[in-house]
């Protein structure tokens, strides 16, 4: 075993999969040698792939993800850098319109497509840096949805989001890209299928469905209730789109109570899939009303004040938790 | 210009193949037959013909909306075409993509894209890709004067600028977007002087002169091939029909399509290769006599296909 951080776990798994298969490479902007990702999770890769693995672009979503897509169609296998997941907008068009050209096409393609970007909260970088965009993501179909929250999570993940044949977008969370903290992995290569969820913590009084960042603060939250005697299952479902709806089921028919934290507004979050999700499936379990711990609907403000009132934290799930006990 | 008089007489026929399957979609859409929306490009066939009459079977070509000509002219089959423009299951996309989404990965054919300007940096990815992975294939995206308007014009044919990629882009000018004149939308009199922002030749031709059209682009790709970059071909057209079925097109002034017969790619080549001696008039109405029967057998294949099973919506979502 080795200890390793997120950033890291990053930049192994692409290279490994880079050397692995000479068709995968890298597009988008400022991913060479100066910055190696404006948060450094490729540093390096460019020195050792060269240009024309580490492909620089002009700032042009749409010349980077069009391009993955054509890329992709005709025998390769590009990973396309967009940055902030904030800047999807930009390339809107490719994503809800042309990720779906396998099914267009009656089948008669494959897209090997990965696209990684940053997302969340908490670097106090305003609305146009800070966006989580799962439950938005969730509505383009055809596109699986990955967004873990530890190091060895990211590395097993990223590596299979590039093996797949289909688009996966791959979110970043940035405090946890830019996290000292490790974890443990092993020196062997090792991979994560999507589509599987992780019990973080086990209990026995209350499920909690927590994505990226909120496992960690789903966890410490845990920690404190434990102490009040209140016994909380933390479930990661590591990746969005598949979902892994009998995790979260299972647990829910032993704890009869779900809280989803999610660090995007509450209209339309993913927390408001899979509480419909549990609620349709598993209703006759729950012993109380679904909660979601989300963020206001707002945009999101820059004041560290300000986005630490915005964004989810353990006292509110605390709460969401104490009113359904 | 030496061209084989097979390869004159095969251009001719591909002209008459698009503009009989056009002519004839629109009668069969007219009646009611074909669902949805289509975008005909009778009008136009010298621009798709002469510059696919430069490719290869492996080369690629992205398309739009306007798209059953191009596709035609790279080699799709109007069975199977007109069987996808019905919502058949033998339809090349088994009824799921419809008339503005025909493609055939296998014969070159990345697709038509019902969003304009879409296609311009898929197909750059497709000559990325065709670069790294050592082959000489081009690629042709075809797209029209809408979309030199849009941002996906300017990121894509940059980036295939500073990237040497081997694309050419062949604007079809058929001087309305939608509704839009291009003398409206552009500041400019040609588009392809556009080509000088990006330090890439660009030329503009009559897109109604099928042989321009092929030297043209003949000489794009040549460059492409040879590893030199992209190359802008605008081909000033104009279009037959409205823009969708459907569209009153008023519009356009009666002169203006007056002109625009006049103008016809088809009669113009056809009086060309007579004079030239490569094609007698009653060999001509002969390629006009098999490719009406063609499109009469890729109808009653269309009408005669089942449709898919309702269930089949559930596949191809994932590999």
């Amino acid at each position: 075993m080795k200890e390793i951080t997120y950033q890291k776990a990053i930049n192994e798994a692409i290279d490994e999969e880079m050397k692995r298969d000479p068709s995968i490479f890298i597009i988008g902007e400022d991913i060479g040698k100066h910055w190696g990702g404006s948060l450094g999770e490729l540093m390096g890769l460019f020195d050792k792939y060269g240009a024309e693995r580490v492909r620089e672009t002009p700032i042009s979503e749409t010349a980077i993800l069009g391009g993955a897509i054509g890329a992709a169609a005709t025998g390769m296998r590009p990973i396309a850098y967009l940055y902030f997941d904030d800047f999807l907008g930009v390339c809107g068009d490719e994503l809800i319109n042309q990720l779906q050209m396998k099914y267009m096409y009656g089948g008669k393609t494959k897209l090997p497509l990965t696209i990684t970007a940053y997302t969340g909260a908490g670097l106090s970088a305003a609305h146009q840096h800070s966006k989580s965009l799962f439950g938005w993501l969730m509505t383009i179909s055809g596109l699986k949805i990955v967004a873990p929250s530890t190091a060895y999570d990211a590395k097993g993940l990223l590596k299979s989001a590039i093996r797949e044949d289909n688009p996966v977008i791959f979110l970043e969370h940035k405090v946890l890209l830019l996290s000292r903290s490790t974890s443990q992995i092993p020196e062997e290569e090792y991979t994560i299928p999507l589509g599987k969820a992780d019990i973080k913590r086990e209990g026995s009084d209350v499920t909690v469905v927590a994505i990226a960042l909120m496992v960690h603060r789903a966890l410490a939250a845990a920690g404190k209730l434990q102490e009040k005697g209140i016994s909380l299952e933390v479930i990661d479902p590591r990746s969005l789109v598949p979902l892994d709806k009998q995790t979260i089921i299972n647990s829910v028919k032993k704890t009869g109570k779900l809280v989803i934290m999610d660090e995007e507004p509450k209209i339309g979050s993913a927390a408001g899939e899979i509480s419909a999700v549990v609620a349709e499936e598993a209703f006759d379990f729950l012993d109380a009303p679904i909660k979601r711990v989300c963020a206001p609907d707002t945009p999101i403000p820059f004041s560290p004040v300000l986005e630490k009132f915005w964004m989810p934290d353990e006292e509110d799930l605390i709460k969401a938790v104490t009113e359904i006990m | 210009m030496a061209i084989e008089k097979e390869k004159l007489i095969d251009m001719y026929r591909v002209m008459v193949r698009i503009r009989t399957f056009e002519n004839r979609v629109y009668k069969e859409f007219a009646a009611g037959n074909i669902p949805g929306f289509v975008h005909l490009y009778a009008g136009e066939e010298a621009i798709a013909t002469g510059a696919c009459a430069n490719l290869r079977l492996d080369d690629y070509i992205t398309s739009t909306h306007r798209g059953h000509g191009h596709l035609i002219a790279k080699g799709g089959k109007t069975d199977r075409m007109m069987a996808e423009l019905y919502g058949k299951k033998t339809g090349y996309n088994k009824g799921k993509g419809g008339s503005m989404h025909i493609a055939d990965v296998e014969s070159g054919i990345l697709g038509a894209d019902a969003i304009v300007a879409a296609g311009i940096p898929i197909a750059g990815g497709a000559a990325l890709s065709a670069k790294m992975r050592g082959t000489d294939q081009v690629t042709l995206c075809f797209f029209g004067d809408g979309a030199c308007n849009t941002t996906r014009f300017h990121e894509g044919v940059n980036l295939a600028s500073i990237w040497k990629l081997p694309i050419v882009y062949v604007i079809e000018n058929n001087v309305y977007a939608e509704t839009t004149s291009v003398s409206y939308a552009m500041n400019i009199p040609n588009i392809a002087d556009r080509a000088v922002a990006y330090g890439i030749p660009g030329v503009t031709v009559d897109g109604n002169d099928v042989l321009a059209v092929y030297e043209a682009v003949g000489e794009a790709v040549a460059r492409a091939r040879r590893g030199e970059g992209p190359t802008l071909v605008e081909g000033k057209t104009c279009r037959h029909y409205g823009h969708y079925e459907g569209d009153t097109q008023t519009y356009r002034t009666k002169q203006e399509f007056e002109e625009c017969y006049k103008r016809d790619p088809i009669p113009r080549f056809r009086k060309k290769l007579v004079k030239m001696g490569v094609l007698t008039e009653k060999e001509a109405d002969k390629i006009h006599q098999e490719v009406e029967e063609e499109i009469d057998r890729a109808v009653k294949f269309a009408e005669e296909s089942p449709f898919p099973e309702p269930r089949e919506t559930l596949e191809d979502v994932y590999t």
